[in-house]
């Protein structure tokens, strides 16, 4: 399995000299099977730029966690929505009134966008995402409700080898604050449990989490504690505030990786690293 | 043991922070918190008792109906909930553990998580003569 990132930032695009390292695109990663099937993970504004790699038309599946404009604002742009021998399935959490395509099409409709959903070129098909497994090609996903405002999941992927989860927007420390924690009453648990990678929310400093509780985040030490609780092998770092540059970010990592010890890695979520599981 | 729906788990939280007496149940009835709150009703605090199955729970309290006979236990407000997916309320006296006798009115509704599906039910109680 191969996981590539190719937008890493949270909530709002961050280009600039201070955050050549990291990246300034938000949340988009890429995940190729051992059979070469491929899911996109969200379509931030990182999607663009994966969107120019496939060259002859195939089938894409586009994993969307939620709906927040940090994940989907780069759907527009995804060149392989405009060619039209491209299949494109854009699978999204469910709501209870409203299906995707409604939901979807307040973006990708005049006056914000200038393309209608309706009239992309690519085959397309839009589906809420199961809760539990599905298969695309050789992988299978798992998809599960996470703590985020608003309905949101995070996902498994598993190619039969190895396993990757992918949680970028997720707060657990509201399901275990002020007790004693227990993988049954933690959020994203079963997601991680026991993965080769997982791709994690880790906004925000411990101080900065002070403010911000119930903005649906996560203090970088949640992401630790998650790791660590579920026995997951590495720890990639993912959703960075935009308002950190590089050198916080670094500075992030190395509060992070002293928490983890030995027991696991944790690896920067820098756009353009790629990990081969 | 396997994650908890989510919907249970931020339910859980919210009972853990508020003052209205509050029980939560999974889809099978069966006990899975009641906070601090409710253990003043109760008399027996959750980390001595546990989670416990629908048989079990009929130990720790029972109730009684206006007229002062026993509620079977297919017509406990919480128990009516999850099995005809609707709120229900009703006025009644509880006995808990320490034996002694509260009138409470209950609200008892049924919880459905993301995808639509029953993942457990809550029960909040109102102790009347704390109203007066």
């Amino acid at each position: 399995m191969r996981v590539c990132l190719w937008g890493t930032r949270g909530s709002i695009a961050s280009a600039g000299p201070d955050t050549v390292e990291y990246g300034g695109n938000t949340a988009c990663a890429e995940v190729e099977g051992r059979d070469g099937s491929i899911v996109i993970l969200d379509a931030g504004t990182g999607v663009r730029r994966v969107g120019d790699t496939y060259g002859e038309p195939r089938r894409l599946d586009i994993l969307l966690t939620h709906l927040h404009m940090d994940h989907i604002q780069g759907l527009g742009f995804f060149a392989p929505f405009f060619q039209k021998d491209f299949e494109i399935h854009v699978w999204g959490p469910p709501s209870a009134t409203l299906d995707l395509r409604t939901r979807l099409t307040r973006y990708l409709s005049p006056p914000l966008f200038p393309i209608r959903l309706r009239d992309v070129a690519a085959r397309l098909e839009l589906h809420d995402a199961p809760m539990g497994e599905f298969e695309i090609g050789g992988l299978r996903v798992t998809s599960e409700m996470v703590i985020h405002p608003g309905p949101t999941v995070g996902y498994r992927v598993t190619d039969g080898v190895s396993t990757m989860a992918y949680m970028p927007d997720h707060e657990p420390a509201l399901s275990t604050e002020g007790r004693e924690p227990a993988p049954e009453w933690t959020s994203g648990y079963d997601l991680a449990a026991g993965v080769d990678l997982l791709l994690h929310d880790a906004q925000y400093t411990a101080a900065e989490y002070a403010d911000r509780v119930g903005w649906g985040h996560s203090r970088i030490d949640d992401a630790v504690d998650l790791t660590r609780m579920a026995r997951a092998r590495r720890l990639v770092t993912f959703h960075h505030d935009p308002a950190h540059d590089d050198a916080e970010l670094d500075a992030m990592l190395a509060v992070a990786r002293e928490m983890a010890a030995d027991e696991f890695e944790v690896l920067p979520g820098r756009e353009g690293a790629t990990f081969e599981l | 043991m396997p994650q908890r729906d989510i919907g249970l788990i931020l339910m859980r939280q919210l009972a853990d922070g508020l003052a209205v007496p509050m029980l939560l149940a999974d889809e099978n009835g069966d006990l899975l918190f009641f906070n601090e709150a409710a253990e003043q009703l109760l008399g027996q605090r959750f980390d001595d008792v546990g989670e416990l199955d629908l048989l079990a729970r009929r130990r720790i309290f029972s109730f009684r109906d206006a007229d002062d006979s026993p509620l079977p236990d297919d017509q406990a407000p919480l128990v009516v909930a999850l099995r005809e997916h609707r709120p229900v309320h009703r006025r009644v006296a509880m006995r808990g553990l320490d034996g002694r006798d509260h009138e409470v009115e209950v609200t008892a509704f049924p919880l459905l998580g993301g995808g639509g599906h029953l993942i457990g039910g809550v029960a909040m109680f109102w102790e009347r003569k704390k109203q007066a």
